[in-house]
């Protein structure tokens, strides 16, 4: 393994420091750096001409100048590392690091997210082969494969953002959405549900129902502009925290594994008997203390299960931490909605959703609270977000649909089923953990090439991360930015290959690296 | 199982040795596949299923009447060769504006705030970027096939060299690779640009290539023409490439389509085909700000890009189904109702098991 490892490594080093000096010489070709100065009308444009080639060393030619540019990176192992300057004449590596930062917050949200409803939609389809819902989920797939990504996002800005900002201006609920999303939900709960004719009718008109009554809440309660019910909030909690608690263990274990499902209420409860304390010391709270808060949650609800015991105790510690962390995280959310009034008001002016940057600006000018950071946060993430995720979501679930199928035509299904598993165990315990581990390859692929930025999103969205200084550099001939930019998302790349490779073979014996 | 008609002796066999009613009726459907393209050429076989491809067939009438339309409406005006359409506007002629300019009968796609028919901007941009969208499979075809052709037949040194060299290529972004290409060598015409274009994208298929030829080239049939004192082109030509022209086909078609995207990406960050020549992106990077107000700007090429890509997308899955040999779904009608009926038989067979057991 190491062997294979650090020979991967040098060969990469190798094909970086090539592709690098390529990009070079394409960059440096790519137009003229000193254009705007040669259009300018300044009265001392010669000299600032003069200026720039001696800063830039633009007097040395391109292939030879590149040697200085990496000479600056070498420089690590004596201590003064440099990308060299940008055209405006700062470092580079100070551009490149919040770039980066930047970066990594669009992609996360959005990584994480495509994730979990590409696996749901997969699962959902290959289980229902050539059903309807399986027909209309993969042709919409491929709808989003088609749709370029800058139509999702300008799409996206002009529609959804500035319509939802509308609609909180004016909280009416107009008679289409007590329509038609009722019924689109409804569909989609029969689609996956399968079963009989009768089964199908039946989870259609409850699904119907039930997101029928969710809207007539939103509209009675105008929801949507103040997203809390003062101190009923915790019935509020108490409802979803159980159905979610449900939910978990139905998938999880199944309901008749009374232990797991006990340790799963037990944990609901726990949250609820804490939601008032909790509320009265979040104000002092930050990231790392709701994190750490988090990570508390989760080895109580391992208590929990550890304490019902029972025969197989590792059943009932998973559920039981599984559900203390959708209900500290329903909780959570249960707050952040707390200061979601204040927000609108205080911070954003009416107009929560915000199409334009990665924050507003001098925000602790008006608030240091995390609340109000946090919805901050998520306000500016929204769009971009859903347009990162749209298409990932087309991909993976396409993925995971083919590697579930696949797997479920194997030899070990056939004899799980054979000896008596039920559906649930099969698919949650056999199939599905095995269909994973092709995903984390396409996963990691994906999050070396997101790293690189997503150009377009990025540019539509005005945030100014690695993909807006790609481009900006790239506009302005500025040959060091644009290797700055390089070397992080080259790196990226290699990085991420590599882990993939070392995944695939951890988790599936059957892959050995040769030595 | 005794219900069973009458079937070949190996597949009747597998049947009974499953011993499930599951098995079965897949047995059958790949029997009665068998007997209905008996005595076809692997060729007819494969052009049989993707002519019964529904999805596939629509979309290339659709792609089909694009290209017509594209061509044929704004006339074709590129290296010296002019040839005048039957569209009344030209994409770069001002027109008298009527009012706001959204759609008319004289403008059925309106007109831009110039005052230019949006129509014979729209058919422009599809016929760019239609040409831009070919060349590029040309070209990704042609290295990508090669290149990958080399490495996996020749193995040893060759194949390190290239595979190094894709590596390289595929190290850079693609929207890197092709926005730098493009912003030095999008003035020169979307000719050039495309050719650009193509020398970027080759590498996915390089590399599929390779893995196909690394099998096929330790098949029988490979080692048999090798005592048989052929030689290595010839080999690889006449053996190995038909063999593995499903893949190759099927993937520069995918390629095609995530091209469009691509081309439309660069162009709408102005790093690709440039005014006053115009793309579908470079039409929708030009008027993403004008959208609210005009939304028919914005839409129309928006829509025709969508179209195309989907259409393309739509052909491709149609020709992988069409030669994946396990593909069982273009049985023709009758083989169809046989094989359903011959599934019920066998499970009213297996449940009457059940219940004596």
């Amino acid at each position: 393994m190491l062997t294979f490892l650090s020979r991967r490594l040098l060969a990469s080093i190798i094909v970086l420091l090539l592709a690098s000096y390529l990009v070079y010489i394409l960059s440096a070709n790519a137009g003229d750096p000193l254009e705007e100065l040669r259009t300018s009308t300044a009265k001392n444009r010669e000299a600032l001409i003069q200026q720039r080639i001696q800063q830039l060393g633009l007097d040395i030619p391109t292939p030879l100048r590149y040697f200085l540019w990496l000479g600056g990176i070498l420089k690590v192992f004596v201590g003064h590392f440099t990308l060299g300057d940008t055209i405006s004449g700062t470092p580079v590596t100070s551009a490149v690091g919040s770039a980066a930062v930047v970066t990594i917050q669009l992609i996360v949200a959005s990584v994480v997210l495509a994730i979990v409803f590409g696996i749901l939609i997969g699962i959902t389809t290959a289980l229902r082969q050539y059903s309807g819902y399986d027909y209309t989920v993969t042709f919409l797939a491929f709808l989003f494969f088609s749709l370029p990504s800058f139509f999702i996002a300008v799409v996206l800005k002009a529609y959804v953002g500035i319509t939802f900002n509308n609609y909180l201006g004016d909280p009416h609920v107009s008679w289409w959405a007590y329509v038609f999303i009722p019924l689109v939900i409804g569909a989609a709960a029969a689609g996956v549900s399968g079963g009989t004719r009768k089964f199908r009718w039946i989870t259609f008109a409850v699904a119907t129902a039930a997101t029928l009554a969710v809207v007539a809440f939103v509209a009675a309660t105008n929801w949507l502009v103040t997203p809390t019910l003062g101190a009923a909030d915790i019935v509020l909690v108490a409802i979803v925290a159980t159905a979610i608690a449900l939910l978990v263990t139905i998938l999880n274990t199944g309901l008749q594994n009374r232990k797991a499902l006990y340790s799963a209420l037990t944990a609901v409860a726990v949250g609820l008997v804490l939601y008032f304390p909790f509320l009265s010391i979040s104000n002092q709270l930050n990231v790392w203390t709701v994190l750490l808060l988090g990570v508390v949650t989760i080895a109580v609800g391992a208590l929990i299960g550890y304490l019902y015991g029972g025969f197989d105790r590792r059943q009932s510690m998973r559920n039981g931490a599984i559900v203390a962390f959708t209900t500290g995280l329903v909780i959570v959310i249960s707050r952040f909605l707390r200061s979601w009034n204040d927000y609108v008001q205080y911070v954003a002016n009416g107009r929560p959703i915000a199409t334009v940057g990665s924050g507003t600006p001098n925000l602790n000018d008006i608030s240091t609270s995390f609340w109000i950071h946090g919805i901050d946060t998520y306000t500016h993430l929204l769009l971009p977000t859903i347009s990162l995720c749209l298409i990932s979501i087309a991909g993976y679930s396409r993925y995971m649909r083919s590697n579930l199928l696949d797997v479920m035509n194997s030899d070990y299904i056939r004899t799980a089923r054979a000896k008596g598993l039920n559906q649930r165990t099969v698919v949650m315990r056999h199939a599905f953990r095995n269909s994973l581990i092709p995903l984390t390859t396409i996963v990691a692929f994906d999050l070396g090439a997101l790293l690189g930025g997503a150009v377009i999103t990025e540019n539509v969205f005005a945030w100014s991360g690695m993909g807006k200084l790609f481009t900006d550099a790239l506009r302005r001939v500025d040959v060091n930015s644009l290797m700055g930019y390089f070397v992080v998302a080259g790196v990226a790349v290699v990085v991420f290959n590599l882990l993939a490779d070392v995944a695939y073979s951890a988790l599936d014996p059957r892959i050995r690296i040769a030595a | 199982m005794s219900q069973l008609p009458p079937i070949e002796p190996d597949l009747n066999e597998a049947a009974a040795g499953a011993g499930l009613g599951a098995a079965a009726p897949a047995d059958q459907q790949s029997n009665f596949e068998l007997k209905e393209v008996e005595g076809l050429s692997q060729g007819r076989i494969v052009m049989r299923r993707f002519l019964r491809h529904r999805g596939a067939m629509i979309s290339a009438a659709i792609l089909l009447l694009i290209v017509i339309a594209a061509f044929t409406s704004e006339g074709i005006d590129a290296a010296g060769i002019k040839i005048p359409g039957w569209w009344p506007y030209n994409y770069t002629e001002l027109t008298t504006m009527h009012g706001s300019g959204a759609p008319s009968w004289q403008h059925p796609f309106g007109e831009d705030s110039l005052g230019r028919d949006m129509f014979a901007i729209v058919m422009r941009g599809c016929q760019q970027s239609l040409m831009i969208v070919f060349i590029v499979g040309v070209i990704s075809l042609v290295i990508g096939v090669i290149i990958g052709a080399a490495s996996g037949f020749f193995r040893g040194w060759i194949d390190t060299i290239l595979m190094r060299f894709t590596d390289i290529v595929l190290i850079i972004p693609l929207i890197v690779l092709t926005a730098t290409l493009g912003r030095r060598y999008g003035a020169h015409g979307s000719l050039i640009l495309a050719v650009v274009l193509g020398l970027a994208s080759w590498t996915a298929l390089a590399r599929l290539v390779r893995g196909d030829f690394l099998s096929l080239r330790e098949r029988e049939f490979v080692d048999a023409a090798r005592v048989a004192g052929a030689s290595p082109w010839r080999i690889m030509m006449v053996h190995i490439l038909p063999n593995a022209i499903g893949v190759i086909i099927v993937n520069t078609t995918l390629l095609m389509s995530a091209t469009i995207l691509t081309e439309s990406a660069v162009s709408f960050l102005g790093f690709g085909v440039q005014a006053p020549d115009v793309s579908l992106g470079s039409v929708i990077g030009q008027y993403q700000t004008a959208f609210q107000t005009r939304p028919w700007l914005f839409f129309w090429p928006a829509a025709f890009i969508v179209i195309i890509s989907l259409t393309i997308n739509f052909i491709g899955d149609g020709l992988r189904d069409a030669f994946d040999p396990r593909q069982k779904r273009a049985l023709n009608k009758a083989a169809r109702k046989a094989a359903t009926a011959a599934r019920e038989k066998a499970r009213a067979g297996a449940s009457a098991v059940d219940q004596t057991a």
